[in-house]
C-alpha cells in the first residue's frame, strides 16, 4: 500500500503550454498561435519571439480570434489560441460552436487561469463552467493535463490529432509528478496508485490533492487507487470500469462545478454499465471569490481533506 | 463568360431560389433573390476556382465565404449551376438526409462550401484567418466574403475590420449585401449604420459602392478591388441592392426576409422569371 511518488519541481502547468508550443514550431512548421492580448500570461512569448511570422496577436476580441483561427485551418495550418479559460469558452461558445466544432475546424483552444486557483481576480475570471461546456460540443476533444510536464507534453500530442481540442491549464505553481518523457496518450487515463479500496478519479489540479489524499487515507489503513483522467472526452471508459470493479466505489475530484465536469462523465459510464457509490469533490453551484489558490480550495471544499472525506463516504456506501 | 449569358445564370437562379423555398415552405427568399447578380459574376466571371476538383485548402484557388449564411438558395443554386454539385440535389433543400442545410454546414460534404454559417457575425473573421494562411502559404489568390447589412449589427464584424487594416490583410475581398432591410424592417429603423462608407473607410478599409445588379459595373468594381488588393488594405464592396430583386412583390419590403410563397405566389413569381437553362 506504498503511496511513494517522485516530485521533480514545482511550476505552473501554463509554462507547460508555453515550452510545448515553443517546441512544436521547431518540430510542426504548419503549427501558428495567435493570442489575444496575455501574451505573458499564456507563456507564449517564447513561440512569438522564435516564430514571429507564425503568431498572431489579435488584441482584445476574442470572437475575432476564434473564427479567424478556425479559418486558417483552411489551407493546412493548425492554429493554437491562447487566452484565459474564461474568454476562451464562455465568451466565445457561439463562435466555438459554428466556427470550429460544426465546421470541423483542426484549432486547438488553448485556456489558462482556469478555476478557482486563478486566485484574486476572483469570481469574474474564475471559470467553473468551461469543461461541461466543451465536452457537450460535438466533435471536441477536452484535456485537462495535470501538471507542467503533462501539459507540456498534451500541447505537443494534440498537434497531431486532425480535430479541435479544448486544453485546460492553470496559474499556481504546483508540484511536477508526471516523469518529463512520459508518453500523453489522449483519451487514455494514467493510473498514479494501485489501491483496492476506493478510486480517485481526478484532473487537472486535483491530481496532486487525490495524491495526498491518498497517502494520507494510507496512514489510516486505505488503500486508495488515483486516476488521472487527464482526457475528459473521449473519457477512458476501459479504465472506469476498471477500477469500479476493482475497488467497489468511486471520488471524482476536479476544480470545476459539479454540474457538468468530470464527475458527471464518469458517473454516466458507470450508471450504464455498473452502477457504483460515487462521491463528487467540485464546487457545487456557487461562483468563487477573491483569495489565494489556496483559500479559495479550502473554502470550496476542494482540497485534501474534502477528498479524504469524500473517499470514507464512498467505501461507507459500498 | 459573356454578360447575356450571366443574364441567362441569374434568371435561372431566381427561378431555382423561388422553387426551392415553395418546395419546404421554409428558407429565406428575399437576400437571395437580391444577390443572385453578384453570386453569377462572381462564380463566372471574378473567381478563379475549380468547380470540378472541390478541396478543401483551396490552395492556388480564390476562396468564398458566405457569412450571411441564410441566403443559401442563392448560393446553392449558383454552385450547383457551375457545376460543384448535381442541379437536381437542390431539390433536397432542407429536407431530411440532405447535404443542402438550411444553413450552410460544413459536415455533410457539400462541394463548395468551407465553413458553416448561419449564425451572424463570424465569417468575415474566418476569411481573414484563411488571408493569412494564403499569406503563410505564398498563395497570392483572393478571399471573397459576403456579408449581410443587418449583420454589421453583430460585434464581431468590427473585431475583424480593425484586425484587417491594422495588420495588412491585404488579399481579402469583402462584401456587403447592402440592401437596407432586416427581418423586423428597415435597417434604418432597427439600429441604423450611419454612414457606412465612411465606417468602413474610417475603419482603414479601400470601400467600393456598386450597383448589386448591374453586371458590368459589377464586373468593373471587382476588377477594380482586386487592382487595389495587395497595397496593404482590405476592400470592401457595398452591394446596392434590392431584397427580393427579379419578383415585383417581393421587392421593396422586408417581408420576404425569411417567408416562402404559397403555390400562387409561386407562380406569380415563376412568371416573371425566365426559365432560361431548366428547371431542376
Amino acid at each position: 500500500m506504498e503511496k511513494n511518488i517522485k516530485i521533480l519541481g514545482e511550476k505552473d502547468t501554463r509554462s507547460g503550454f508555453g515550452e510545448g508550443l515553443h517546441e512544436l514550431g521547431k518540430s510542426h512548421p504548419n503549427v501558428v498561435a495567435l493570442c489575444a492580448d496575455l501574451t505573458g500570461s499564456l507563456k507564449m512569448n517564447a513561440f512569438e519571439n522564435d516564430f514571429s511570422e507564425r503568431f498572431f496577436q489579435v488584441g482584445i476580441s476574442e470572437a475575432n480570434m476564434i473564427s479567424m483561427a478556425a479559418g486558417m485551418t483552411i489551407g493546412g495550418k493548425v492554429p493554437y489560441t491562447g487566452t484565459f479559460a474564461n474568454f476562451s469558452t464562455g465568451r466565445v461558445y457561439d463562435q466555438i460552436r459554428q466556427s470550429v466544432a460544426y465546421s470541423g475546424k483542426n484549432v486547438k483552444i488553448c485556456a489558462s487561469h482556469a478555476g478557482l486557483t486563478l486566485g484574486e481576480d476572483g469570481a469574474t475570471h474564475q471559470i467553473l463552467e468551461d469543461i461541461g461546456m466543451m465536452k457537450m460540443l460535438p466533435n471536441m476533444t477536452v484535456i485537462v493535463p495535470a501538471d507542467f510536464n503533462q501539459t507540456k507534453q498534451a500541447t505537443k500530442a494534440i498537434a497531431d490529432l486532425d480535430s479541435p481540442v479544448y486544453l485546460r491549464f492553470g496559474r499556481p505553481k504546483v508540484p511536477i509528478f508526471v516523469a518529463d518523457d512520459a508518453e500523453f496518450v489522449i483519451g487514455k487515463a494514467d493510473t498514479i496508485f494501485e489501491g483496492k479500496d476506493v478510486s480517485i478519479i481526478a484532473c487537472g489540479h486535483m491530481v496532486y490533492k487525490a495524491i495526498e489524499a491518498a497517502q494520507e487515507l494510507a496512514k489510516e489503513g486505505i488503500d486508495a487507487e488515483v486516476i488521472n483522467m487527464h482526457t475528459i472526452k473521449p473519457i477512458d471508459a476501459k479504465a472506469i470500469l476498471a477500477t469500479a470493479k476493482k475497488t467497489g466505489c468511486v471520488v471524482t475530484a476536479e476544480e470545476h462545478m459539479i454540474n457538468g465536469g468530470l464527475g458527471d462523465s464518469v458517473a454516466q459510464i458507470l450508471s450504464r454499465n455498473t452502477p457504483t457509490p460515487q462521491e463528487y469533490v467540485g464546487v457545487n453551484d456557487t461562483f468563487g471569490e477573491s483569495a489565494t489558490p489556496a483559500e479559495l480550495m479550502t473554502k470550496y471544499n476542494i482540497d485534501t481533506a474534502d477528498v479524504i472525506a469524500a473517499a470514507k463516504k464512498a467505501i461507507s456506501r459500498k | 463568360m459573356e454578360i447575356e449569358k450571366m443574364e441567362q445564370y441569374a434568371s435561372q437562379t431566381r427561378r431555382d431560389i423561388v422553387r426551392m423555398v415553395a418546395a419546404v415552405s421554409s428558407g429565406h427568399p428575399g437576400g437571395s433573390l437580391g444577390c443572385a447578380d453578384f453570386f453569377t459574376v462572381m462564380y463566372h466571371k471574378i473567381m478563379k476556382h475549380n468547380p470540378e476538383k472541390f478541396t478543401m485548402d483551396g490552395k492556388g484557388e480564390d476562396l468564398f465565404f458566405l457569412s450571411n449564411g441564410h441566403i443559401s438558395p442563392v448560393w446553392y443554386s449558383t454552385l450547383a449551376r457551375a457545376n460543384y454539385f448535381p442541379v437536381s440535389e437542390l431539390a433536397t433543400f432542407r429536407k431530411l438526409n440532405s447535404r443542402l442545410q438550411g444553413h450552410p454546414s460544413v459536415d455533410h460534404h457539400l462541394p463548395g462550401i468551407r465553413a458553416a454559417s448561419g449564425s451572424l457575425g463570424q465569417g468575415l473573421s474566418m476569411a481573414i484567418g484563411a488571408a493569412e494562411t494564403k499569406k503563410l502559404n505564398k498563395d497570392d489568390r483572393f478571399v471573397y466574403v459576403l456579408m449581410g447589412d443587418g449583420e454589421l449589427q453583430e460585434g464581431q464584424i468590427w473585431e475583424a475590420a480593425m484586425y484587417a487594416a491594422a495588420k495588412n490583410v491585404d488579399n481579402i475581398i469583402a462584401s456587403v449585401d447592402y440592401n437596407g432591410r432586416q427581418i423586423d424592417g428597415d435597417v434604418e429603423d432597427v439600429l441604423s449604420l450611419g454612414d457606412l462608407k465612411q465606417k468602413w473607410q474610417a475603419f482603414g478599409w479601400e470601400t467600393l459602392v456598386v450597383d448589386g445588379h448591374n453586371m458590368e459595373e459589377l464586373i468593373t468594381t471587382y476588377e477594380k478591388a482586386q487592382s487595389l488588393s495587395g497595397k496593404g488594405k482590405p476592400v470592401m464592396v457595398l452591394l446596392k441592392t434590392e431584397m427580393g430583386q427579379g419578383v415585383d412583390f417581393m421587392t421593396g419590403t422586408h417581408k420576404w426576409h425569411g417567408a416562402a410563397p404559397n403555390a400562387e405566389q409561386l407562380e406569380n413569381a415563376l412568371s416573371q422569371l425566365e426559365e432560361t437553362l431548366g428547371d431542376y
